[in-house]
């Protein structure tokens, strides 16, 4: 690319180390890393709202299974029992150990359904551009919850746990486990399908549209708030 | 591209944390919020080095409790069992299952203290102005972020095990002290890879730099 065309990319301050440099526009598939640390500053995914929407949705439905159906059945002697998600989480309460109780509900119930409803909200919105500015306050908020939802490490323990039980009693994994499952896949497929950048770009500016036209023309470097 | 190296701090712009709009505060001191999302911005984070070494102070002293109480307790009509985070691990292995014994004992017992040690000494590295081995550093980090939900296993396999072995009188296990413990070290060694701001650790790297040019 040509020095003419680079500059006319935006400017961007790698969030790592802080570098100051501009990215090229993308080939899709393509990622874009910082030069001096290495990490990743943008990425193209092929359809950055759409698949993402799509993945969201259906992220939603196997949330309501994952949540509604028992995860396993224990059967020994005659005996049987079951369990879902927030069963676990009320047996911890009930047994006095009320804030893992809470530590446990907000990472397998709250981060992940707050995550993924303020992601359909965006996505929602980014079909009709230009979108309202709470939908980046909810993409802001939506961002954070990620880390804290998860799936793929509650499979893990779920299998840990199976094992440590079926020495002492049978054990049968439920349909809410298989949910689960779907879902340690569905949650970072959506991540990495979407493009923050793509709503950021159509997203209304908090403090008014006069200051988003002159940071457009691109010489926002010389403008201050 | 010119091979001088141009930080945001150095060139008076802040990038939103959240949206990465790069503007140019009137005040660096007090950069105010992004006019596009409306996230405060800071040039660095604020007093990120006093606020994670706070949070891994604490994760430190709840580490010890987390491993010497019992995460797990199993009654059956005739014995009453504590069970440790090590006593977990043991048990996977000498009932024949070490690939998850080993799981468990990377994720519930090594990582957590490697996190705490890598924390520590990232902290202890900008503090002292440490120059070189940035990259190194960097991915020192990024491992820290990467692997820190994965030592939530272990609450997990207590919950889970203590709402499906109900079958009272015959045999139940209850939650032990250590699960409280255990978590509080997962979340606050969480929320200090968050607090911790990784720019700090390039900053030696850029005025060097300086100096060279």
């Amino acid at each position: 690319m040509s020095d003419a065309a680079r500059s006319s990319q935006p400017l961007m301050a790698c969030q790592e180390c802080d570098l100051l440099q501009r990215i090229p526009v993308l080939p899709v598939g393509g990622r874009a890393r910082c030069a001096r640390c290495g990490f990743v500053l943008a990425a193209r995914p092929r359809d950055p709202l759409e698949l993402p929407l799509v993945l969201t949705l259906t992220a939603l439905i196997v949330f309501v299974v994952a949540n509604a159906m028992p995860l396993m059945d224990l059967s020994a002697v005659g005996r049987y029992a079951s369990t879902t998600i927030l069963g676990g989480a009320r047996q911890m309460w009930l047994d006095g150990e009320r804030i893992t109780a809470m530590i446990v509900v907000f990472c397998a119930v709250i981060a992940p359904a707050l995550y993924l409803l303020m992601m359909l909200a965006v996505l929602l919105a980014a079909r009709r551009p230009p979108l309202p500015h709470w939908s980046g306050e909810l993409l802001r908020w939506g961002l954070h919850m990620q880390p804290w939802a998860m799936y793929d490490v509650m499979l893990l323990g779920i299998l840990v746990a199976l094992i440590k039980i079926a020495q002492l009693a049978t054990v049968d994994p439920g349909v809410g486990l298989f949910a689960m499952g779907l879902l340690a896949l569905l949650l970072p497929a959506i991540s990495v399908t979407f493009d923050a950048r793509e709503v950021w770009k159509r997203v209304e500016w908090k403090h008014g549209d006069d200051l988003a036209a002159a940071f457009a023309d691109g010489n926002y470097e010389e403008r201050g708030r | 591209m010119s091979g001088a190296v141009v930080t945001g701090a150095r060139a008076g712009l802040v990038s939103c944390e959240t949206c990465k709009l790069l503007t140019r505060p009137v005040n660096a001191e007090h950069a105010g919020h992004c006019p596009r999302c409306g996230a405060t911005l800071e040039v660095r984070r604020v007093q990120s080095l006093q606020r994670t070494w706070a949070l891994i102070i604490a994760a430190a002293i709840c580490y010890i409790p987390a491993n010497l109480l019992p995460v797990m307790v199993s009654n059956t009509f005739a014995t009453s069992d504590a069970e440790t985070i090590m006593g977990g691990v043991v048990y996977l292995y000498s009932s024949g299952s070490w690939p998850l014994a080993l799981i468990v004992l990377v994720a519930s017992v090594m990582v957590p203290l490697g996190k705490l040690l890598a924390l520590g000494y990232l902290l202890v590295s900008v503090q002292r102005g440490m120059a070189g081995s940035h990259h190194e550093r960097a991915r020192l980090f990024r491992i820290v972020v990467f692997i820190g939900r994965w030592s939530m296993l272990d609450v997990f396999v207590a919950t889970f095990t203590v709402a499906l072995v109900q079958l009272q009188p015959l045999m139940s296990v209850l939650p032990g002290a250590g699960v409280l413990f255990f978590a509080a070290v997962v979340v606050l060694t969480m929320l200090a890879a968050e607090t911790f701001d990784p720019r700090l650790l390039w900053d030696s790297a850029t005025d060097m730099e300086k100096q060279d040019g």
